[in-house]
């Protein structure tokens, strides 16, 4: 008896249906369009719902309050800002402090949490128990308690305007803040901006040549002196030429506070001090665990190659570390811009003090506002995020297949 | 599956049972047997928790005269302790039935916000507190000052406005509490602390050396205070007003808390009127007819809470000043109970 060959089923609505349903197929897939439908639809109730609950009491909604004059003053704005701008412009000086203070704070939290990781591997009994001291001691107390804490303390330390600490006449430390001489441009400013960057460029293509050369030819070329007098001498011949890039302004005291000058502000040193110290014990620990979970073999190999613990560390050890690392790293990250929200507790005026704060309580219109900080919150651990897979898959592809 | 279906259900009948806020705010407050009442965080004179937590000040009479127009007995009220930043919310919100917490009226206020104010506990105004080591006799040698401010008041603006229309300089820095804005005026963080004068009274108080420190004479603003109710509700709202209005006119009328049971068996036509002897008027409110009787033996009058809590008889010693009757001097006004 022969056999017959069997037909082949279509194989495109085979595909079809696993990609849209998975394993449960057809059935799969319109249990997922019910499930979407419904969820969209609990939604436009709560929306509608809240949409009517506000005419009812005629409470204001919308967005047009981003128009109207805001009618007060914030104590630090990175853009100029007085009290007859709009909210939205109150929004903008809100997010652009808080955004300084997060940059900041990542980077110096980075630092001291891979400096405080790598005391505490270190086989120096003293310098691993005080950064194990360090690390259960700041990450088990609330970040609030640490915040007030670091205010309280820079607060009570500094004297007042009137009996400030000066260094080198006209760089002054009160409880007012820091107040240093402000740069004016001059005519000479833009030109020596352009030769500082063209000596920039240039040295780091002087170094990608000098590498290419060693590692492709084997020679070893010293590019330092001529990197030294490419930043020193382009800048210096362009003042020469061109003049002086900027003048200062002194400050001077006059009544109650300084005038002239700029000012970084108490509240903004202790949010740093307090956020970077908080967080870098967190980062501490996720940087020991990921040069831990690097073999051994792989310090003890590159110690019997003759290399120093230093450089196994930062050539071999941490670069594979990177990849455990880098995901709570970024967690850290998001938990650091977020606790910058806490900035309210001590007169720092970030996003969620002016915006979802004074704005909030002066126009009354809570919905949009709580939303629309939400969203910029969303937006910006969304973007971290981003930045550090990018990083991420930058070094895995480098650590080879 | 079936999981997943109850959590759906559950969710659904979460977004449909979220009602609008009716017109019936006296029939909840009295299914709940409490009043639920809105006051600050602590602020002497007018809401402060003392060391056993009970309630006093002018802002709690308030509360406690309506709880004892409804229930009659002014312990029935659950206070509420709300910062300035989320008073209004909870008011929306339906979590308070009426907010008492020395809430100034203003236009946008008494719109945008969805609420209304009842009327006028206290007639306010905006001052500042400086060292008296500062050697500053007037607001007008605050030029490029460091000053700081309670966020999310009326203060914020109006310190912009009278700083800007004097042409002077000055540096703002503005807490969420006003606990913590006292503490760092105190540590020198700032010259100058600027919120209504009653305030700046009572948070005096709380400073390790309240001699060393003097009030200003300017008052830069008008910052009339009372109490706020929702949109919506009118019965309500007439009866939280006519509360207020009650404690006056007893003031006018000469009825303490003392001579309450004597004054309401006279013969006068008005007080007559007021007792319920003659007519219905508690009745229209929504309230019994003793309603006037129980709130004067529960608070007392308008000027005996007033000396109580703010006045003579407290730790403030604030002049009756503005908020005296308007037959004495003052502009303390209420319509008349008929």
């Amino acid at each position: 008896m022969s056999i017959e060959p069997r037909s082949r089923p279509p194989q495109f609505a085979l595909r079809l249906k696993r990609a849209l349903g998975g394993r449960a197929g057809w059935g799969g897939f319109a249990l997922q369009v019910a499930f979407v439908v419904v969820l969209a639809w609990i939604g436009y109730e709560i929306a509608a719902n809240a949409r009517a609950n506000l005419e009812t009491q005629h409470i204001t909604s919308g967005f047009g309050f981003l128009k109207n004059t805001a009618g007060f003053d914030v104590s630090q704005t990175l853009i100029p800002y007085s009290g007859s701008d709009s909210y939205t412009r109150v929004f903008l000086v809100g997010l652009l402090n808080t955004l300084l203070v997060a940059v900041i704070g990542i980077f110096f939290a980075t630092i001291i949490g891979f400096v405080v990781a790598l005391g505490r591997l270190s086989p120096n009994w003293l310098l691993s128990r005080v950064a194990g001291a360090y690390v259960e001691g700041v990450r088990n107390l609330p970040p609030l308690f640490q915040i007030l804490f670091w205010y309280l303390a820079v607060l009570a330390a500094l004297p007042g305007p009137r009996q400030s600490i000066s260094l080198f006449g006209g760089i002054f430390l009160n409880n007012r803040g820091l107040i240093v001489p402000t740069p004016i441009a001059e005519a000479g400013f833009w030109p020596f901006v352009i030769a500082a960057l063209v000596a920039v460029v240039t040295s780091f293509l002087l170094r990608a040549h000098a590498r290419r050369q060693l590692f492709q030819k084997g020679r070893l070329i010293t590019i330092w002196p001529y990197v030294v007098g490419l930043l020193v001498g382009l800048p210096l011949l362009s003042v020469v030429v061109f003049g002086a890039p900027f003048t200062l302004e002194w400050p001077v005291l006059k009544g109650f506070n300084f005038a002239g000058g700029s000012r970084v502000i108490p509240e903004f040193v202790a949010l740093l001090v307090a956020l970077s110290t908080y967080t870098a014990a967190f980062i501490a620990e996720i940087v020991r665990a990921g040069i831990l979970s690097v073999h051994t073999g792989q310090m003890e190999a590159g110690l019997s190659l003759g290399l120093t613990r230093g450089s196994v560390l930062r050539q071999i050890v941490i670069p594979q570390a990177m990849r455990v690392i880098l995901p709570p790293l970024t967690n850290q990250y998001l938990n650091l811009t977020k606790n910058s929200s806490l900035a309210v507790a001590i007169g720092y005026p970030d996003l969620v003090s002016v915006f979802a704060g004074t704005t909030l309580s002066q126009t009354g219109q809570a919905i949009e506002i709580i939303g629309i900080t939400m969203g910029v919150y969303l937006l910006l651990s969304l973007v971290t995020s981003a930045v550090m897979s990018f990083y991420g898959w930058r070094i895995s592809r480098s650590l080879g297949p | 599956m079936k999981r997943v279906s109850l959590v759906l259900i559950l969710a659904l009948a979460a977004a449909l049972s979220a009602q609008s806020a009716a017109a019936q705010t006296l029939k909840t407050v009295k299914e709940r047997g409490l009043l639920s009442c809105g006051v600050s965080q602590g602020l002497p004179g007018f809401s402060s928790p003392d060391d056993k937590g009970n309630w006093a000040g002018l802002d709690v009479d308030v509360c406690r005269a309506i709880a004892a127009a409804i229930f009659d007995d002014p312990t029935k009220v659950k206070f509420v302790p709300l910062s300035a930043k989320d008073r209004f919310t909870a008011l929306q919100s339906g979590e308070i039935d009426v907010l008492s917490r020395n809430t100034t009226w203003t236009l946008s206020r008494d719109t945008s916000l969805g609420a209304n104010f009842t009327g006028v506990t206290y007639y306010d105004g905006q001052g500042f507190l400086v060292k008296k080591a500062l050697k500053v006799n007037s607001a007008l040698e605050l030029n490029s000052a460091s000053v700081c401010v309670q966020t999310g008041t009326t203060t914020e603006q109006n310190l912009a406005d009278y700083f800007k229309g004097n042409n002077m300089k000055y540096e703002v820095i503005a807490f969420a509490s006003a606990d913590e804005t006292v503490k760092a005026y105190e540590s020198g963080r700032c010259d100058v602390f600027t919120s209504d004068v009653s305030q700046l009274y009572a948070e005096r108080l709380k400073l390790s050396n309240p001699a060393d420190h003097v009030v200003l004479p300017e008052v830069i603003s008008k910052e009339p205070l009372g109490p706020m109710v929702r949109h919506g509700d009118d019965q309500w709202f007439d009866i939280v007003k006519w509360v207020l209005f009650a404690m006056v006119n007893a003031e006018e009328f000469g009825v303490t808390q003392k001579n309450v049971d004597e004054m309401a068996k006279s013969d006068k036509p008005d007080l007559k009127r007021a007792f319920g002897t003659d007519g219905n008027l508690g009745e229209q409110l929504g309230l019994t007819k003793d309603w006037f009787s129980r709130i004067v033996k529960a608070v007392g009058n308008y000027g005996e809470s007033f000396d109580r809590n703010v006045g003579s008889g407290s730790k403030l010693q604030i002049s009756r000043g503005l908020n005296q009757l308007w037959n004495k001097g003052g502009i303390q006004y209420a319509p008349p109970i008929r």
